[in-house]
């Protein structure tokens, strides 16, 4: 469907965008002395190989032992080093929210929570690994930011400024192969929503893997007759409030596009600001109350309501709502 | 900072026994039980122990660092950190109330020298404690990292991920410390989750254990501490059993766990008071 469309975003190469976390969290290394790595057992697939032959004096292999490695970082973080751990979202998240809690964020630790497999498009693993409700957990968090890159790019430039940021932050990607569509050389700036695509009838808010999603919707909705703004909200803690608010005063409703839960998600927190400050009509493409199951990355997006179709129907049932 | 003699430091616990029992007292919340049973060893650290600055900074460069995790006994630390200067001792009075730097658990939220994490939800303070013994080693630091544990604690995975961990990393410049005193909120340990024999746990683990068998006698906490240093730098992690009662030093409040989070009513804190000279002087 998209080979046939105008749109306003191109890609030429796929790649995962744990990749992106991988090379960035390299260069990081390279950067900064203080950097050092932690995984619980999964080096090969959160990408850190690369950093731990680098850099083998600042990587520590912790084992399948993820509680513990959440101290181990904090206490790294008192005499001035910036640990990154690398584990799957669900085992980053939920397993270790205590943790987390305790020892990271309500101690204002400068520790870099690196959580690949996130989401749906996982796959094949199912829905014990599919976790949809990190991102809820981790922005209940006080302190703490919250940040998912749409592709290998965006991941690796929010990786490298992560480290350069004092405080606890949540990072999440994932396992498939996914359209590289942002700029190489783009400047990340954390808490800062970038529009990707002007529009005047409705403005799509996605973030991470959905913000592709979003850039073909906004084409087949333009081939209707529909303009649509997009903006990539990376960031979704500390939220660009501002550039929700400018671009909804334009258009007069939102669609917000993740993958996740209704519950606790992106839209949550476009819905609450709008709420606040303008109230305008919302629909949610997410995943309404339910867990995951196996199957390939786009059956599932498809089968649980997450593709561009179902951005471009939100689209319109939200107009209809104006 | 001078080493205290034993006689000095037995001075000084008298007085920390009695910060303890008046900030519980003050608002009638607290954990007075262990506080008290973990006086000697708190007192032998930081004013025998430890290599430490009152002028304090987060990093702890140079420093020994001491981490609690059972956080609950936060009166004895608070006590111990003021009266070596971290703190004026006057601010003991805001223990537990509104707008204190004293939270019921230690916390580094609201600034309180001394304290370089957060605990109170048990088993976090090893995995802290070897991180920081890493980031040492990084940095070719030479001191020492020590960390408090209770013995009901035990039975938190965390503390087993740790202590593998720890064992497997050669963390030999880390000082770990179980209060054993046999009790937890519901009762002996033996009767709530048997910790059978915590030192062949630990030495199957791959850590050199020691028992200080007198954890309420100066000088055996003291000599425990210095062969629990002796043993550091030699490939393993080390921990010292410190065998402790809980409540020691008030007649009424030793050996049970009664005391584990209640406060002494007035007449209570008189008549332990009594039994505790006024050695460097009440906040």
């Amino acid at each position: 469907m998209e080979k046939t469309l105008d749109l306003k975003f191109n890609y030429t190469e796929k790649k995962d965008t744990r990749s992106g976390f991988g090379d960035g969290f390299l260069e990081a290394g390279h950067r900064n002395p203080n950097v050092v790595g932690l995984c619980a057992d999964l080096i090969g697939s959160l990408k850190m190989g690369a950093f731990q032959k680098e850099f083998p004096e600042r990587f520590f292999q912790v084992g399948i032992a993820e509680a513990n490695m959440m101290g181990i970082a904090a206490g790294m973080t008192i005499n001035g080093k910036i640990p990154f751990t690398g584990t799957f979202a669900n085992f980053s998240t939920g397993r270790v929210y205590d943790q987390i809690r305790q020892s990271i964020a309500y101690s204002g630790k400068n520790v870099k929570i690196c959580a690949s497999h996130a989401g749906l498009t996982l796959g094949e693993d199912g829905a014990t690994h599919q976790i949809l409700e990190d991102v809820g957990m981790m922005k209940m968090l006080p302190h703490m930011t919250v940040i998912n890159p749409c592709d290998y790019n965006q991941t690796k430039a929010a990786t490298i400024a992560i480290a350069d940021y004092e405080g606890p932050v949540y990072l999440r990607f994932g396992r498939p192969s996914w359209p590289i569509f942002t700029d190489p050389a783009q400047k990340f700036e954390i808490g800062k929503a970038w529009k990707m695509i002007e529009g005047t009838d409705v403005t799509i808010f996605a973030t991470g893997h959905l913000v592709w999603e979003a850039v073909v919707a906004e084409a087949i909705l333009r081939s209707e007759g529909i303009s649509a703004e997009v903006i990539n909200i990376h960031t979704i803690k500390p939220l660009d409030e501002e550039a929700i608010l400018d671009s909804v005063a334009k258009t007069g409703c939102a669609v917000t596009a993740e993958e996740h839960q209704y519950n606790g998600g992106l839209g949550d927190s476009v819905a609450q600001t709008l709420a606040r400050n303008n109230p305008a009509p919302v629909e949610y493409v997410g995943v309404n109350d339910s867990f995951g199951e196996s199957g390939t990355p786009t059956q599932l997006l498809d089968k649980y309501g997450l593709d561009a179709a179902n951005i471009v129907a939100a689209a319109k049932k939200v107009l209809a709502r104006k | 900072m001078e080493k205290q003699t034993i006689e000095q430091l037995e001075s000084t616990a008298s007085q920390v026994r009695r910060d303890i029992l008046r900030m519980v007292h003050a608002v009638q919340s607290g954990h007075p039980g262990a506080s008290l049973g973990c006086t000697e060893f708190f007192v032998a650290l930081y004013f025998n122990q430890l290599n430490h600055d009152p002028n304090f900074k987060m990093e702890g460069k140079g420093e020994d660092l001491f981490f609690l995790s059972n956080g609950h006994i936060s009166p004895v630390w608070y006590s111990v950190l003021s009266r070596s200067g971290y703190f004026a001792p006057e601010e003991m009075d805001t223990f537990r109330k509104l707008n204190s730097r004293l939270q019921g658990h230690p916390a580094t939220e609201e600034g309180l020298p001394g304290i370089r994490i957060a605990s109170g939800s048990l088993g976090q303070g090893m995995s802290v404690a070897i991180g920081a013994a890493q980031a040492k080693k990084i940095d070719g630091d030479d001191s020492t990292v020590y960390v408090l544990m209770g013995d009901g604690e035990q039975e938190e995975g965390q503390v087993w991920e740790a202590a593998m961990y720890a064992a497997h990393w050669k963390v030999d410049n880390l000082i770990a410390t179980i209060d054993l005193n046999r009790q937890q909120i519901d009762g002996p340990t033996k009767e709530i989750m048997d910790l059978i024999d915590l030192r062949a746990k630990y030495e199957s683990f791959g850590w050199e254990v020691i028992d200080t068998l007198q954890g309420n006698d100066m000088k055996s906490v003291v000599e425990g501490l210095e062969k629990a240093k002796s043993l550091s730098r030699k490939g393993k992690p080390v921990v010292n059993l410190l065998h402790t009662e809980m409540g020691f030093g008030v007649d009424f409040m030793v050996g049970t766990h009664k005391w584990h989070g209640i406060a002494p009513s007035d007449e209570q804190l008189a008549n332990a008071l009594g039994q505790l000279p006024e050695t460097i002087g009440d906040f």
